[in-house]
Order: structure tokens, then C-alpha cells, then sequence
């Protein structure tokens, strides 16, 4: 059996599938966060070092993660759409922006609280943080220059280009702690190698970073039906559908 | 993990303000989205009602 994949890559064929799956990866997400935070709370012991301050990381490393795993899941739509033209594309980017830079946010400010009690300060220019700090820069730029440009494509073209140049930062704050000594301690997690930490430590950041997952998909189609709505006010689809919801 | 009490757990060993500034900024954060999303969808869909209701198509 084949698929024609290009059937869903036109607004009116996605846009009730975006509706569909937005619901259930909505759903997958409440559950996964509440058992992830069941887990995180209730079965994950106290740190020897650091306390009950450490529960941070349940939020902080699953957003981190996302942060930077957004950024290239939209900087990949963006050059499919500069490549194929296509304008379903820019339309996803557009989507999982804001949602990257609320990730970008939310890693920056759990890692502040997280790091006045454990390290003394709520911020250091080292280079994990400030390599953060200039994602959340390039989020909010790539929707400045969209929203600043009154064509949609030209908006979407302008936007990639902006979107791809800026996938040169994912790997430095990757390897920041690597590369250069950090305030910021190295990967506790890591492909190559076991997790350093308590397994139901590691269980709980598991499965809440799946449930931020969860939550970015359904959120990203969310907003990639809003923007169908918008851009393609005079299609007939979305003249019925609007026509329906009424 | 025991916490024994509703008082242990909220206070978070000492750390209340670090633990639950990062989780409640968190949660307002993501429901924000979420309302924004239904609100720009109602306003999407408004637009289309404004047209449709002058009976007069696309101008």
C-alpha cells in the first residue's frame, strides 16, 4: 500500500487531520505530565546534595530539551518550504515558534530559581546560559521578521532564511559544556553513556519531557490551523468550515 | 518518597520559593498559550461571520 504523502501537505486535507491529532496529543500530554509529575513528586527521593531544590529538573530539562529540539523541527519545515515551495511549510514554522521561545523562557527562568539556591546566583554569562539566552533571540527575531513583512510568503521566505542560519546555535549550547568551562554542569544524560542519577529521578524527566512533546505537537497544529484560517480566509474550505462552526 | 504531611510537601525542604516559582510560572505560562489559541481561532472564525452576515460575498 502506498501513501500519497502530498495529499496532506494542502491546508484543506490538514486541516481537519490538525484538528484530530491536536485533540489527542493533547490528551497523551495531561496524562504524561501527571504521571510524569506523580513520579517526580511522589516516588523520586530526595537529592543528597541539593534537597527538595533538585525537583527543578523536571521541568528545566525536559523545556531545555524541547527548546532546542523545536527550533530545529521548525528550522527543518523552513527549508522544506524554501526548497519545495510548498504552503503548508511556513505555515508549520510560523506555528512552533512562539512555542519554542515559551520553552526557551520557561528553561531560562526554572534554571534561574534552580540556580540561586544551588550555585548563588540567578545568572552567569557562561556559556550554556548565555548560548540559551540567544536562542530565545533568534525565536523571537524570526517572528519579529514575519510579523513585520505584510506577504505571507515573502514572510515565510525570509523567515526560513533567518530560521536556518540560526541552526548554527543548537549545537553550541549543546556542547557548550563541553567545549568551554561552565557554571553550568555537563549532561547528566547522555546517548552514549548510563544516566548519573537515581533511576526514578531519571524516569520521571523521561516522561515528562514526553509529555512537554505531547504538548508542543498539540499546540504547534493548533496554531497551524489558526494561521490556515487566516491565510486562506477566501478558499472555499474554510469559508465551509467556518460556515459549519457557526 | 513520604512526605508525611501537606505542610512538608509545600514547603519543599526550605526551597518552596524555587520549586513552586519554576512550577506555577510553568503552568501559567502553557495555560496562557492554550486561551490564546481558542481566542485566535474565535477571532479567525469571527472574520468569516462579519462577511457572511451583509449577504453580499466577497468584497
Amino acid at each position: 500500500m502506498s501513501i500519497n504523502w502530498f495529499k496532506y501537505s494542502s491546508p484543506q486535507t490538514f486541516f481537519p487531520l490538525a484538528g484530530k491529532l491536536a485533540l489527542w496529543f493533547g490528551a497523551l500530554a495531561l496524562v504524561a505530565c501527571g504521571v510524569g509529575l506523580y513520579i517526580g513528586f511522589f516516588v523520586a527521593p530526595t537529592d543528597a546534595q541539593q534537597g527538595e531544590a533538585y525537583r527543578i529538573i523536571f521541568i528545566h530539562v525536559p523545556a531545555a530539551w524541547m527548546s532546542m529540539f523545536l527550533y530545529l523541527v521548525m528550522a527543518f519545515w523552513a527549508g522544506l518550504g524554501l526548497a519545495f515551495n510548498t504552503r503548508l511549510s511556513g505555515m508549520m514554522a510560523s506555528a512552533l515558534a512562539p512555542t519554542g521561545a515559551l520553552f526557551t523562557f520557561i528553561a531560562l527562568w526554572t534554571g534561574s530559581l534552580w540556580g540561586k539556591p544551588t550555585w548563588g546566583t540567578w545568572w552567569v554569562w557562561d556559556a550554556r546560559l548565555t548560548s540559551e539566552l540567544i536562542l530565545l533571540f533568534l525565536y523571537f527575531g524570526f517572528m519579529a521578521l514575519q510579523a513585520a513583512i505584510d506577504d505571507p510568503r515573502r514572510a515565510d521566505k525570509a523567515g526560513a532564511v533567518l530560521a536556518l542560519v540560526g541552526v548554527v546555535n543548537i549545537p553550541i549550547i549543546y556542547f557548550s559544556v563541553k567545549w568551554w568551562n561552565t557554571l553550568h554542569q555537563g549532561a547528566s544524560v547522555s546517548l552514549t553513556t548510563a544516566p548519573t542519577m537515581a533511576a526514578t529521578m531519571f524516569a520521571g524527566m523521561i516522561v515528562m519531557a514526553l509529555g512537554f512533546w505531547f504538548y508542543s505537537i498539540a499546540a504547534a497544529l493548533m496554531r497551524a490551523r489558526c494561521i490556515m484560517l487566516e491565510r486562506e480566509r477566501s478558499s472555499d474550505w474554510a469559508v465551509h468550515y467556518a460556515k459549519r462552526s457557526a | 518518597m513520604s512526605w508525611g504531611s501537606w505542610q512538608n510537601f509545600l514547603a519543599m525542604g526550605g526551597y518552596a520559593f524555587y520549586v513552586w516559582g519554576s512550577y506555577l510560572v510553568t503552568l501559567g505560562l502553557i495555560l496562557a498559550e492554550v486561551v490564546l489559541l481558542a481566542m485566535r481561532k474565535r477571532t479567525a472564525l469571527g472574520r468569516f461571520r462579519v462577511r457572511g452576515d451583509t449577504g453580499q460575498g466577497d468584497r
